[in-house]
């Protein structure tokens, strides 16, 4: 019965969205909601069957460009002569090369220049690019923010970092206000190509106010991009995508993994803003994670195997807009999801995810969509409440056990 | 402000070849060879600077083109004002009328490259910097022939040919977009300036002095303008500021204070601030002016001030009296002439109206085009390929 009902889902998503293909294809994300429904039909790889617990169905191909076919690898496809580094030398790298690929690409930040980077993520650059590229600001969020758009509208391409995520609450107004909208306001007139980046998170015992999630306030301003990154090979693409693209882009770092250690490839490459990466296939339920969640997922995961279900983890990385081709292939696979995510539970980027799964794939699921998020509270200083506020393998574990009853 | 043929006498016939938001040569003076000096009306007073002389050179020509200009900018904001009483403005409509002088005397003394950054009482800014009546009135009706396809609205007005930044609705937030202006300007080296402009009430944000901090430290070539035309909305400046010498905040950035309703004085110190600038970092002008309308359309600008203050301010201090007066003593047109003029302006303005009118509101799709840049416009590829993988549109 449930083959059928899939079967003439997919002839109604079929029709609708060949009448897509023949209109030009205008970039209005909002209001295709209904109409990119349909275009989230995909082909597995080689046309194969799908064996899973409910059923197998047959599925449709639907050509619309919004993002690569499905048949390509993604995540680390290591080359192996590669080369092995550090997170925030990953994130450098990515830096570096765009520095010496754009003459505009510029730095601006509090100690990214002399000190190198509070997390030495501009290491070396000032050195070798001067105190003008690689600009030390006093200790004013606001205005450097400000600073940086103003710059951005002349034609420069700077890249604002922010010493800690939270601090650039004190942008907030700039970021809204000036980043996202003026490209709007001036009816396409300035572009403002900025990146604002810096690290995010719950960290180690860092208190309340260094360890904030501010994904989840910026993630309604129109006009901005979010990326999250979660390993060296993701943080150097992500980087560097961030810096070519004409938006401004906001990517969220965390501070517990710069140190993570990773074999890239040597061959220059840029990774996609607006996609999701598949961490581990599978059958049984997709989890939907993002940044430093994905480890304490893929932890879970392990436990999950050895108990006989068949996680399927995606990184979503892009936290606006969400890749929802990717994520929707996933759903109509295993027809269950969990997001896990670390922001707070009210209005965070799982309420945000959940919302957008429900409008898109409710026929697809066969139980409601379970979010793990933080508690909301302010993070506490001592070590095991602050393990409390975060999701912990054990608590995915047991909600994917609840969710695949 | 070009003409079309020189004429070295009096009361030549001449050819128009202007745009159309400049009027039609009446045969008055038009040369622009004689210097006349004219004196400012009040000394400047520099702070830890030595402040330019008061006398000013000038050209009949450059009189004529002052007040026609001002003239234009007047009737403009007088139109705003009858059009948004008939609804046909709505939001917030913030009047220049009384402070055209500072716009004037600025584009005086600098290029189209030198850059412009204010508030959201840019109107007539924008009209200085090249932008047509057609695209004002179409932008605050909302048309698509405005300067931002009427998205943007009253205080977004921008010019990008014309290094126009806008048009900024929140107060003191375009002090730190002009010293990225300004950084962005030293970053490339071409030797041109900023001009960032902010108001009384903007002059207490904590955003302004960072902004001058960082412009002072790294030699920015920011000028700071403040238009202190006395009221910061609805509150005095002695209300609002324990120290209301606004040119002397910057403290260790030099300052001058300058009669704004006075065109001459703010041509010189623009010319003298530009020259200082690109030696030796930001200056602060103060530019001492005032509006005749409330702080905007729904402020009637009366329960905060005496009506006879108003009037007193227009009877002795009015940039374009001011101006006229010049003219007539100078003998370089007539008292119909002037009028004539100011007729003209009306028509013009008029005009514009009409045909803003007749541009179309902008239809649905407008709605989503010009949120991001080109779609998301990312070429992506991974490693293991060099061929590109995917471009979204």
């Amino acid at each position: 019965m449930a083959s059928i009902f899939q079967g003439v889902g997919a002839a109604t998503s079929l029709s609708s969205s060949t009448s897509i293909d023949t209109k030009k294809f205008h970039f209005c994300s909002r209001r295709s909601r209904s109409e990119r429904k349909a275009s989230f039909v995909v082909v597995r790889s080689g046309g194969a069957k799908v064996e899973n617990r409910i059923g197998g169905r047959a599925e449709q191909l639907v050509t619309n460009a919004v993002a690569a076919k499905a048949d390509t690898p993604t995540a680390a496809t290591v080359s192996k002569p590669g080369h092995e580094l550090l997170l925030f030398e990953a994130l450098r790298e990515g830096l570096e090369e765009e520095m010496e690929r754009d003459a505009r690409v510029c730095v601006m930040g509090e100690d990214v220049g002399h000190y190198g980077g509070s997390y030495k993520v501009t290491r070396g650059l000032a050195e070798k690019y001067g105190d003008l590229r690689v600009l030390d600001t006093p200790i004013a969020e606001n205005s450097f923010t400000g600073m940086g758009i103003g710059a951005a509208m002349m034609g420069l391409r700077p890249i604002i970092e922010g010493m800690n995520m939270g601090f650039l609450l004190l942008a907030f107004n700039q970021i809204s206000n000036n980043c996202g909208m003026l490209h709007y306001t001036s009816g396409g007139q300035f572009k403002i190509p900025v990146v604002i980046r810096g690290p995010g998170g719950v960290g180690r015992q860092l208190g309340a106010e260094h360890s904030q999630r501010l994904e989840s306030y910026f993630q309604s301003i129109p006009g901005i991009q979010m990326v999250a990154c979660s390993t060296p090979y993701n943080a150097k693409g992500l980087m560097k995508a961030a810096i070519r693209s004409d938006n401004p882009v906001i990517l969220f770092e965390h501070v517990l993994l710069y140190n993570l250690k990773e074999r890239i490839p040597d061959e220059e490459y840029v990774l996609n803003l607006e996609e999701a990466e598949m961490v581990r296939p599978g059958e049984h339920v997709t989890i939907l994670t993002y940044s430093r969640m994905r480890y304490h997922v893929m932890q879970a995961a392990k436990t999950l195997v050895n108990k006989g279900y068949d996680p399927e983890v995606i990184d979503i990385r892009s936290l606006k807009p969400f890749d929802l081709y990717t994520i929707g292939n996933s759903i109509k696979k295993t027809h269950r999801v969990l997001i896990v995510e670390e922001c707070m539970r009210t209005g965070g980027i799982g309420a945000s995810l959940t919302a957008a799964i429900t409008e898109n794939f409710h026929d697809y699921l066969d139980a409601p969509i379970v979010c793990l998020s933080s508690q909301d509270v302010p993070t506490p200083y001592a070590g095991t409440l602050e393990e409390w506020t975060v999701v912990q393998p054990p608590q995915i574990v047991a909600a994917v056990e609840q969710l695949c009853r | 402000m070009t003409l079309a043929r020189r004429s070295s006498g009096f009361l030549k016939p001449l050819s128009t070849a202007c745009s159309s938001s400049f009027l039609h040569r009446r045969p008055y003076s038009t040369d622009d060879t004689t210097t006349i000096t004219v004196e400012t009306s009040v000394p400047f007073t520099g702070h830890n600077c030595e402040p330019p002389s008061r006398s000013v050179d000038t050209n009949p020509k450059e009189l004529m083109t002052f007040f026609t200009d001002m003239a234009l900018m007047r009737r403009m904001e007088i139109a705003a004002d009858s059009l948004y009483k008939s609804k046909l403005i709505r939001g917030f409509c913030h009047l220049y009328d009384g402070q055209e002088a500072v716009s004037i005397g600025m584009e005086a003394a600098i290029t189209k490259k030198d850059c412009i950054i204010t508030a959201y009482r840019d109107h007539c800014l924008f009209l200085g910097r090249g932008g047509t009546l057609l695209e004002s009135f179409a932008e605050l009706m909302g048309r698509t022939a405005g300067c931002s396809n009427g998205k943007g609205g009253s205080m977004h007005f921008y010019k990008k040919e014309a290094c126009f930044y806008g048009g900024h609705g929140i107060v003191g937030a375009q002090v730190p977009l002009g010293c990225g202006l300004a950084f962005a300007q030293k970053y490339r080296k071409e030797g041109h300036v900023t001009f960032t402009m902010y108001g009384d009430g903007a002059a207490n944000q904590g955003q302004l002095f960072e902004a001058l901090n960082m412009a002072a430290l790294w030699d920015l070539p920011a000028i700071l303008v403040c238009e202190n035309n006395h009221y910061g909305m609805g509150t005095a400046e002695w209300r609002a500021a324990k120290s209301p010498a606004y040119y002397k905040r910057g403290d260790y950035v030099p300052g001058l204070k300058v009669d704004g309703m006075d065109a001459f004085a703010v041509k010189q110190a623009c010319k003298f601030a530009k020259e200082h600038v690109l030696k030796n970092g930001p200056i602060i002008l103060e530019m001492d002016t005032y509006r005749y309308h409330g702080h905007s359309m729904s402020d009637p600008g009366s329960t905060y001030r005496t009506r006879d203050e108003i009037s007193g301010v227009r009877q002795e201090r009015d940039p374009i009296e001011r101006i006229r007066k010049l003219i007539l003593a100078h003998d370089l047109a007539t008292e119909k002439e002037l009028k004539d003029i100011e007729k003209q302006a009306r028509k013009e303005v008029d005009e514009a109206i009409v045909k803003a009118k007749e541009s179309p509101m902008p239809d649905e799709p407008e709605l989503f085009t010009n949120v991001y840049r080109k779609g998301f416009g990312v070429e992506s590829f991974g490693a293991d390929r060099k061929e590109l993988r995917t471009t979204l549109p």
